[in-house]
């Protein structure tokens, strides 16, 4: 019995591949498979060619695998592009209509659909309910989920599914495990819920592939929270400025986008910096420079992120790597973000923002709306009070006979401009005390993350979405997986103990110039070396194991 | 003094058009105070040159932001408390060049703010340069041989883009000013004055606007068609008579309003994301 397996579902964009592998995902999800989905597509509407891993594993997984099981094709594109990639014993469920005969079951999917006065879309019905039979799967499971997801179009497609399923023989009976099914979540998704939980007010963005998921899904549940404004404002710069108004109005605000929507915030983010505005920031990479590639994946970003702004300011930096750590992060941002009055951000690329992953509810009592410190309204309001920590009590306007001054100049304490010396050291300095103070409570946090073997003196150091690749390999290589999770401010400490008694450090990154590596050398870790890659995809298993075996 | 001054030294040059539009706001303050919106309700947020300096000579909420983004400053402050009386003071720099997309999709979305333009036709801070209202021919520093760019109309561009309230006031008419201000923050919806305001030093208009400058009498103000004729009769490069007063007035649904429509107060989302996360399985 295999620990994992994956399948493969491909055609052409619009022909619903996506949903159908979230519809198989939640199926194997029900017989307590852990389960990941690696989606692959193509900046176009219609035509091209899409596809969707469904990985399956007893144990917790967030990486995909190139080798798969079973190979479900709409159309013959997808066949020519993945039947190398098959086991040998694999099989491939193809839909007969559109694909010349094949090795493999064949499902006149079309044609069932059409007889049964389906729309060409439901002919996925027809695949999955001949995968379902084929894996010995209980019909009922199939009919139940249907029927959730499906409500009012479940009868025609269940028909059709029935079709399928009765066409097809069982090939193997799936174990089903002795697991709870776990939620199955994107990271955009956990994101968008992470930042509620923190008690999100107002989302604010222009759309961007790979971010614009997290604007649909809040535009779509903000009905059933009822204390979320979701708005689409004319650009980027619109949004950040839009969005620290918000937050200056008293509501907890994010925003969320790409490399190229975030460059166009960078002088807005200057702004939170230096006016002491809470704010969260969603960059989800992509291949960059410039448009760069649109729907596949790249952390490039990271020392842009890490330094974007004119100017000394302070920021709060978060690097989750699935859903959860999505989640998590977020919420913790939010918190960060008002606590101390300054922008966070969270980073993340496009796996994980639309893979898909387990997700562990009991991770959502984790976060909740920490109160900032607000002003006790006693005496004359200062803003930019230099307190001890240097965090000043927050008002808001509306506050009686008292004037809350925001500003992008260098100011005094009330948020009168200044150009006098001793107020701008004065100011500086109050900024950098609350940065300190930053800096101590994130020693706090778990700001490092090791896993694999703890005692091994090799050791990889990944962030983002390298994490789930990077936990397999140090599994099977025996190797210390090392995964910052907060970026800024640095948790040095943590580091330094998460590494000690390495000899030998390897980065994992996908981009080109090893900028985790570059990051963590001014941090004074020194490295062996970085593997790296820049294609748009993720690493495989397959893949860095090869690298990893050649390298270490 | 009262106690809408601050105690801050003004640095505006001696005679600068910006105290009258100072002095219009704050007498627009009195009187909608009167009007019974405290004072606590006013916000301004500002962008950046000659007219930013407001923020430190009025004591009341203010945002001092980046240059070209006081609009959607103040369109977050509107969505994020619809109950705040938001201002914008902007230079012609910052709403007709740096942020005029802002500017456009404001007032096509109707939200209400109020913006107020501090239009001396150049980049004054900054010693001179032409902006989007210098006339063709405007010779300054980065145009010795005059500038090749016409002007263009700005009312004429609100009117398009969906402002439900466009006017013109003159710096100098301090009094014609204050109600214009005190009418653009009771309408409800996107208003917007445009303010000749001369600047002494790089773009001395004093004199033609005192000669020109006439104050609008029973226009049709709802009236779209005869708003543009009015609109057109001077195209802020040249042209005989300029007219000053609301040129166009009419009602409608607010983006603050809609944004904001059926939002309940609601402490934690905990069980609306269990929901969602069971929905998941």
């Amino acid at each position: 019995m295999a620990k994992d397996f994956s399948i493969l579902i491909g055609g052409a964009a619009g022909e619903g591949t996506r949903m159908t592998g979230q519809f198989i995902g939640k199926i194997l999800n029900h017989l307590g498979w852990r389960i990941f989905i690696y989606e692959d597509y193509q900046s176009l509407i219609t035509g091209g060619h899409n596809f969707s891993i469904i990985r399956a594993s007893k144990e917790k997984i967030s990486a995909p695998k190139k080798e798969i099981d079973y190979l479900i094709a709409l159309n013959q594109d997808t066949l020519q592009r993945h039947k190398n990639n098959l086991k040998r014993d694999g099989l491939i469920i193809y839909n007969s209509d559109q694909i010349k005969e094949e090795k493999g079951i064949g499902i006149p999917a079309l044609s069932i659909t059409n007889q049964l006065g389906g729309k060409p879309i439901m002919k996925n019905s027809a695949l999955f309910g001949a995968l379902v039979k084929i894996l010995g799967i209980d019909w009922q499971i199939l009919e139940n989920l249907l029927r959730k997801e499906f409500g009012e179009k479940a009868e025609i497609n269940l028909k059709i599914a029935q079709a399928g399923f009765e066409r097809a023989k069982t090939l193997w009976k799936i174990e089903k495990l002795n697991q709870k099914p776990l939620s199955l979540l994107t990271g955009n998704e956990a994101v968008a819920l992470g930042a509620l939980k923190a008690g999100l007010e107002v989302y604010l963005s222009y759309p961007m592939t790979p971010a614009s998921s997290i604007l649909h899904f809040l535009a779509q549940v903000k009905k059933d929270f009822k204390n979320v404004i979701v708005c689409q404002p004319e650009n980027e710069i619109a949004v950040i400025n839009m969005a620290l108004g918000s937050a200056y109005a008293g509501k907890r605000t994010m925003v969320g986008t790409s490399g190229g929507g975030f460059a166009l915030m960078v002088e807005g983010l200057s702004l939170a910096g230096q006016s002491e505005t809470p704010i969260v920031i969603v960059e989800s990479q992509r291949p960059a420079p410039a448009t760069g590639i649109p729907t596949y994946t790249a952390q490039g970003d990271l020392l842009f992120v890490l330094s974007a702004g004119h100017g000394d300011f302070l920021r709060f930096v978060v690097a989750p790597g699935d859903a959860e750590e999505a989640f998590y992060l977020t919420g913790l941002a939010m918190n960060i973000a008002w606590k101390y009055q300054m922008p966070a951000i969270v980073l993340i690329d496009k796996e994980v923002s639309e893979d898909t992953f387990n997700f562990d509810e009991s991770i959502a009592d984790k976060v909740k709306v920490e109160k900032p410190i607000f002003w006790e309204k006693a005496g004359e309001y200062k803003r930019y009070l230099d307190a001890e920590n240097g965090i000043s009590p927050l008002a808001f306007p509306g506050e009686k006979e008292t004037a809350i001054k925001s500003t992008s100049y260098e100011h005094d304490e009330f948020g009168i401009t200044t150009e006098e010396e001793e107020k701008i050291e004065k100011m500086q300095n109050k900024r950098l005390k609350k940065y300190r103070a930053l800096k101590r409570e994130i020693e706090n946090l778990e700001g490092v993350k090791v896993y694999g073997n703890k005692n091994s003196d090799k050791a990889i150091v990944v962030f983002g979405s390298n994490k789930g690749v990077a936990i397999e390999m140090g599994k099977e290589l025996n190797l210390r997986v090392v995964q910052p999770v907060i970026l800024q401010p640095f948790p040095e400490e943590q580091m330094k103990k998460a590494l000690l008694g390495v000899k030998k450090i390897f980065t994992i990154e996908t981009n080109a110039s090893a900028q985790l590596a570059q990051f963590l050398s001014c941090q004074g870790i020194k490295f062996e070396s970085s593997i790296l890659k820049y294609t748009g995809r993720p690493f495989f298993i397959e893949e860095l194991k090869e690298e990893l075996k050649n390298k270490t | 003094m009262n106690e809408l001054d601050t105690k801050t030294k003004n640095t505006w040059c001696p005679g600068c058009s910006n105290f009258g539009i100072l002095q219009a706001i704050k007498n627009a303050i009195l009187i909608l105070e009167k009007k019974g919106i405290s004072r606590e309700k006013f916000v301004l947020t500002t962008g950046i040159g000659c007219h930013a300096k407001i923020v430190d000579y009025l004591n009341i909420n203010t945002f001092y932001g980046l240059h070209g983004r006081a609009i959607p400053l103040a369109e977050g402050i509107k969505i994020g408390n619809p109950d705040l009386k938001v201002l914008v003071c902007a230079g012609d720099g910052d709403a007709y060049d740096e942020g005029i997309s802002h500017l456009i999709h404001a007032a096509k979305r109707n939200i209400d703010i109020t913006v107020l333009i501090h239009n001396n036709r150049n980049f004054a801070l900054t010693t001179g340069q032409f902006s989007a209202t210098s006339p063709k021919g405007f010779v300054g520093r980065s145009s010795p041989e005059g500038n090749l760019e016409s002007a263009f109309n700005p009312l004429e561009l609100m009117l398009a883009s969906g402002a439900t309230f466009v006017a013109r006031g003159y710096a100098a008419k301090i009094e014609h000013l204050t109600n214009l201000i005190v009418q653009a923050v009771l309408h409800k919806g996107f208003s917007f004055i445009d303010i000749l305001q001369p600047c002494l030093v790089w773009f001395n208009t004093f004199d033609v606007y005192n000669r020109r400058v006439y104050e609008i009498e029973n226009n049709e103000i709802s009236s779209k068609e005869r708003t543009i004729q009015k609109i057109l009769e001077w195209d802020y490069n040249d042209g005989e008579k300029i007219p000053i007063g609301i040129f166009y007035k009419v009602e409608k649904p607010t983006f603050d309003e809609e944004a904001n429509k059926g939002l309940v107060k609601i402490k934690d989302f905990g069980p609306q994301i269990k929901e969602i996360l069971d929905k998941k399985i």
